[in-house]
């Protein structure tokens, strides 16, 4: 009797093994049904989803002007001190001092992507890019200014 | 370290092995010191404290729109459901009212998570107990799955998708039918799982009459969510304390009293298809509207004490506030659902062989960083 179960027990695992590698062979002969991708060789063709969260970005136009009041909101909306927001003191064509953007300190190395400095921009001046290779041999090289050497305020926005 | 009286070996033949803090079979930072007779485990004891990162004293820092995000590093694999409590904790204090539309999206993407989830426990429980090939079949539909939440909120596992009276963005137009054909993908699919670990004999022998938690001791040790449920406990806070909705759903609460790591198994795979039940439910019926309702720039909640429990993936997460009335908790604390099922590993480990130690760790699906938060 013992014998009997024994036996029995090897031939029904035996049996099951061969149904789940007869599942395996099936995707094996299968080969237009294959998901996977094979990232970094399929590059040219990636792309991401529109609302990615990979980093955060400040669109500047093609007269190199940006949207950036420099509130601070982004700043202090941040959980995690990634953003970091030098203002000057700029006089207008007027003669009138107004508050600009000096630098735009970004820490890419800090930040977490939850996107809450984006919800937070009153003029969406920031908006967060699809990049996500970030990789990097030195941690300063994580340390961004966005906006761009020698870009003002876009006319108009307050 | 100092070692107690009790590290000293005493009988001939036992001795003392560290499983972990980097054991691949403990899927994060967790030690578990094992006391051995051979193969048979005397003893085992579980030190904390590798990944902990004081999220609750970071959240007292923090404004109430703010302190939701580092939930998600929680328990990373349900962490829209962790978002949900700390933003339902806040609703319940100021008495808002969610529109609709958000309810419903909240609970489809909820659940979405918790197919993922239990999807990811599939593929690492059958990968701890040697079979490798599962865990590709799995991955196909959370793959699916991750890609809706990328679609739609932003990110893959944190996604922060969860503001206080509502959700942070409406859904994309093609939301609905991307669901509904993951759903498909998944439901067609579904009995590979089956075929290829579920009826295996292997398998089934390792994990049957092993760990065995009794009803008494899950009551005990406070073990909640599909550990507990497998010991013939009933405690699925969808249904007992409903919350965002989920009382005018249909879904049964699904409950094994077999109490071993099959019975586990088991009751883990049948709510993933209560899951889709929940979600085919809602998908059809998403309601026009606001997707968020008003509340103040600075959120501040009144003078008291708050609690709000959820269930996740893996059991009861109650997230605990004292508000001193100003714009960032006094005190917050979590009762996370993994710190209460770790308590009853050392208890129901005991005798087994250091092989069935893995299968318990497999079936009651520990996420380390939930432990020390």
């Amino acid at each position: 009797m013992f014998i009997k179960e024994y036996f029995g027990t090897i031939f029904k695992s035996i049996k099951s093994l061969l149904t789940g590698m007869k599942l395996t062979g099936y995707y094996f002969t299968h080969l237009n049904k294959i998901v996977t991708e094979e990232y970094p060789d399929n590059r040219a063709t990636l792309k991401m989803a529109e609302r990615f969260r990979g980093e955060v970005i400040m669109p500047h136009d093609e007269k190199n002007e940006h949207q950036c009041t420099g509130c601070q909101s982004c700043e202090l909306s941040c959980p995690n001190g990634s953003i970091k927001i030098i203002t000057k003191q700029e006089i207008q064509a007027d003669g009138k001092k107004k508050k600009r953007i000096d630098t735009w300190v970004y820490h890419l190395d800090m930040c977490t992507m939850c996107g809450m400095c984006v919800e937070a921009c009153p003029t969406t001046a920031i908006l967060m890019g699809n990049e996500f290779e970030h990789s990097q041999y030195e941690k300063k090289y994580l340390k961004k200014v966005l906006n761009k050497p020698g870009s003002r305020l876009k006319d108009g926005v307050e | 370290m100092i070692l107690g009286e009790e590290d000293y070996i005493t009988e001939e033949g036992e001795f003392v092995v560290n499983m972990g803090p980097q054991h691949p079979s403990t899927h994060g930072v967790l030690r578990l010191k094992v006391w051995l007779d051979g193969e048979t485990i005397k003893k085992v004891e579980p030190h904390l404290g590798y990944i902990h990162r004081s999220i609750e004293k970071m959240s007292e820092s923090l404004s109430y729109r703010q302190y939701g995000y580092l939930t998600s590093r929680m328990d990373y694999l349900s962490a829209h459901i962790n978002n949900l409590a700390c933003a339902l904790v806040v609703e319940k204090a100021l008495q808002v009212e969610v529109p609709a539309r958000a309810q419903a999206i909240r609970i489809v993407i909820g659940e979405l998570t918790r197919i993922g989830s239990h999807l990811l426990w599939f593929a690492s429980a059958g990968l701890d107990l040697g079979g490798v090939t599962p865990f590709f079949y799995a991955f196909r539909e959370r793959e699916a799955i991750n890609s809706i939440m990328d679609e739609n909120c932003g990110a893959r596992l944190t996604q922060n998708f969860m503001v206080p009276g509502g959700i942070v963005y409406d859904v994309r137009p093609d939301f609905q039918s991307r669901v509904k054909e993951v759903l498909k993908q998944f439901k067609d699919n579904f009995h590979e799982y089956n075929e290829i670990l579920t009826g295996n004999v292997i398998f089934q022998n390792r994990l049957k009459d092993v760990g065995i938690l009794t009803k008494e001791d899950a009551i005990a040790f406070g073990c909640t969510g599909p550990t507990a449920r497998a010991s013939g406990l009933s405690c699925d806070i969808r249904k007992m304390y409903p919350y965002d909705g989920y009382e005018k759903l249909q879904f049964d609460e699904v409950i094994s009293t077999g109490c071993d790591s099959w019975a586990r198994y088991e009751v883990r795979m049948a709510e993933m298809l209560q899951s889709v039940r929940i979600i085919e439910q809602l998908i059809d019926n998403i309601p026009e509207g606001d997707i968020v309702a008003k509340t103040k720039n600075v959120i501040k909640l009144p003078k008291g004490e708050f609690y709000q429990r959820v269930e996740t993936a893996r059991g009861e997460l109650g997230v605990y506030i004292v508000s001193d009335g100003g714009a960032s908790p006094y005190r917050c604390k979590y009762r996370s659902p993994n710190f209460a099922n770790l308590s009853a590993i050392p208890h129901i480990a005991r005798g087994y062989k250091i092989g069935d130690l893995i299968a318990i760790m497999a079936t009651i699906d520990l996420i380390i960083p939930d432990i020390d938060r």
